[in-house]
């Protein structure tokens, strides 16, 4: 990668957010604000509406009542400036590591690190010629966190990144997140444990 | 913003090489559609020859029909429709590429087919470029309605069973003119070029008014 | 029995394919030299058909071949569901695609054939039809083999299928016997059957022999591959997770 610029300082707020679905109520006047180089960690217990929220933020799900808000960025949407990575992770089984990511990388724009070196980022450099259906559980997600680094978008929005990570791996992805803080980057990351990062503040949502 | 365009399409033309993608499928299901109607209706060549290009029509629509339904539904179980929401590229523009990729893996390889399987219902030789010609023009109108189809019950289990119900009645006009135009190759009181024009046209609609249709459906998808 | 299951083990049959491979295409060589020597140039023209009779030299075999193949492979689905043999479903896998290309070769002969003997490429006659039926099915699970993506479960899979098929082909070609006698108009063309002459009876005779070879002779060529093909899977996959191991270690957090 070349010089390592920072993000605009883009600033994100969420303003009496209520969450909807079946006819359930989820949550109801949730507000917070993100702003670049920050963490967000997003506590609950099950069902408190964690992937819900960032279904929300991402444009995938409409809020029952309530607004986001994006300050700093001109006209684009949340979505075209955030990374997602849920628990569908977003890859192919049946095309290589490497090519899931290029398509990433295409589809997202503006990109960052190629994906060999991506791949190397997370640790993954000889699965780059595998399939990604040939991978275990820990190594694909991964794989899916590598999109990160392949196209630079300010916002992470990751639903449980930890899960299915062995300690090395969420050692690694913690570094990963405090170097896109440095950046000036925004994270907000539903979590039941710890993220490893030290300046990393909580929302607490469905108490 | 092309280049997630031409990604897209590169993916599911890829996709569509691998193991189990739907090209191959499609067409042996023509194929067998194709077996099965001299079964029914008997082996006279001549009853064959005569509704050869409704045979051929009716076998290439079911077989567009089927594996439709994994068209969004894959990307969407996978969790890949959330990067292509998440592009910069318009919605509209995500489904036109997947749409085009469906019908080069299945209409097109169906359209080129039809000649050869019409040997099998005795096709008369002038018949055979006006049907391929009439199903060339014709497929891309099946793939983007039932694009539009295959985004609605994307998120649906059981998209794959309420898919066809939906799409096959959006489908007749196209089955009606494609089958006169073919017909009237062989003869009768229509130029070819009236229906085989209409045929055109009502693709081109398809591939607007589909493509639009579908991108509404994936926004709307929760 | 025993040398059965020593023979399953699939390192000795890569050996043991490999010293027997030469022999058989040599053999296949000749038999196929002869007997094209002797279908072009001894065999007489037939009086009736003329110079086309000489399409029946492949067409034929190629009809044998594809039923024989077929029954290989429900041969081998037993031994992937009774025996649970670790090669009965890689002989299967194989054996599929030269199956299918046997039917194809025969129905594109007959086409051929049919061109100038009754006036266009096809006619629903039943023996031909019963062979399209053949192919259909053969396409069938090709297509299964394509779709499941893990050997173990897809070998299962297949070799119902495949004994399904078994069961019901003869079904099938009695139905299509009936179908065809209730509709085909009686003036259709019929092969000469048993009264075939011995200078023609010869040649078919040692092509049948050379094409079953050639048959073979792919079918191990293909098993080879398809055991190397998945050794090199299950390799890529173990190497894979060893190099991830020695990454953990290597970057402690």
């Amino acid at each position: 990668m070349s010089e390592p610029h920072r993000f605009a300082p883009l600033r994100l707020r969420a303003s009496g957010l209520a969450c909807r679905r079946g006819g359930r109520l989820i949550f109801e006047d949730l507000s917070f604000a993100l702003a670049g180089g920050e963490a967000l960690a997003l506590t609950g217990r099950n069902g408190a509406g964690k992937s819900s929220l960032i279904a929300m933020l991402c444009g995938r799900l409409r809020p029952a009542a309530g607004e986001v808000a994006l300050d700093g960025a001109d006209d684009a949407p949340l979505a075209e400036l955030s990374h997602l990575v849920g628990h569908r992770d977003g890859l192919k089984t049946a095309l290589t590591a490497q090519d899931n990511l290029g398509f990433a990388q295409d589809c997202l724009g503006d990109p960052g690190l190629t994906p060999l070196a991506a791949l190397e980022r997370v640790g993954l450099p000889h699965v780059a010629a595998l399939p990604v259906g040939y991978l275990s559980a820990g190594q694909r997600r991964r794989v899916a966190l590598a999109r990160l680094l392949v196209a630079r978008r300010p916002f992470w929005l990751l639903d449980e990144p930890m899960s299915a990570l062995d300690l090395a791996a969420q050692a690694m992805l913690s570094g990963l997140m405090q170097e896109h803080c440095r950046m000036g980057g925004a994270i907000l990351a539903a979590t039941h444990g710890p993220l490893g990062l030290a300046e990393a503040r909580e929302l607490r949502i469905g108490a | 913003m092309s280049r997630a365009f031409i990604a897209i399409l590169r993916r599911d033309l890829a996709l569509a090489a691998r193991a189990g993608g739907g090209g191959e499928l499609a067409l042996v299901f023509f194929l067998t559609i194709i077996v099965l109607v001299p079964f029914a209706l008997g082996p006279d060549l001549n009853l064959l020859s005569r509704i050869g290009p409704a045979i051929l029509w009716i076998g290439a629509l079911l077989s567009m029909l089927i594996g439709l339904d994994r068209l969004f539904q894959s990307d969407e179980e996978d969790g890949s429709l959330d990067l292509i929401r998440a592009s910069a590229l318009p919605l509209e523009l995500a489904v036109l590429a997947k749409g085009l990729a469906h019908w080069l893996v299945t209409g097109l390889p169906l359209a080129l087919a039809a000649p050869l399987l019409g040997l099998l219902v005795a096709l008369p030789g002038a018949a055979m470029a006006p049907v391929a010609g009439t199903l060339l023009v014709g497929t891309p109108a099946l793939s983007f309605i039932g694009a539009a189809g295959a985004a609605l019950t994307a998120s649906l289990r059981r998209g794959g069973l309420i898919l066809p119900v939906l799409v096959a009645p959006l489908t007749i006009p196209v089955l009606i003119f494609g089958v006169s135009a073919s017909n009237s190759a062989l003869g009768g009181t229509i130029p070819f070029l009236t229906p085989f024009l209409i045929l055109c046209a009502l693709s081109l609609l398809a591939i607007v008014v589909g493509t639009v249709a579908a991108a509404a459906a994936l926004r709307q998808a929760e | 029995m025993a040398s059965l299951i020593e023979l399953a083990n699939p390192t000795r049959f890569m050996r043991l394919s490999a010293v027997l491979l030469p022999w058989m295409l040599g053999a296949m060589a000749l038999a196929l030299a002869v007997g094209f020597y002797l279908a072009w140039f001894v065999a007489p023209a037939d009086y009736q058909q003329g110079e086309t009779i000489r399409i029946m030299f492949v067409h034929v075999p190629a009809a044998w071949l594809a039923l024989m193949f077929y029954s290989m492979m429900a041969l081998s689905g037993i031994g992937t569901l009774v025996w649970r043999h670790p090669l009965a479903d890689v002989a299967q896998k194989a054996a599929a695609p030269i199956g299918a290309c046997f039917a194809l070769i025969c129905l594109l002969t007959g086409a051929f054939w049919g061109k100038p003997m009754w006036g266009t490429y096809w006619v629903w006659d039943a023996r031909l039809t019963s062979m399209l039926v053949l192919l259909l099915i053969y396409l069938g699970i090709i297509a299964l083999w394509r779709t499941l993506d893990d050997p173990s479960r897809a070998g299962r899979a297949v070799a119902i299928l495949t004994l399904i098929g078994f069961v019901n082909i003869p079904i099938i070609k009695f139905s299509v016997d009936w179908w065809n006698t209730l509709h085909q108009p009686a003036s259709v063309f019929r092969m000469g059957g048993p009264t075939i002459h011995p200078s023609m009876l010869w040649p078919l005779l040692i092509l049948a022999l050379g094409f079953t070879l050639l048959g073979l002779s792919l079918h191990l060529i293909a098993m080879r591959a398809e055991i190397m093909r998945r050794r090199v899977r299950t390799l890529t996959i173990l190497e894979a997770e060893r190099l991830d191991r020695l990454a953990a270690q290597g970057a402690p957090a």
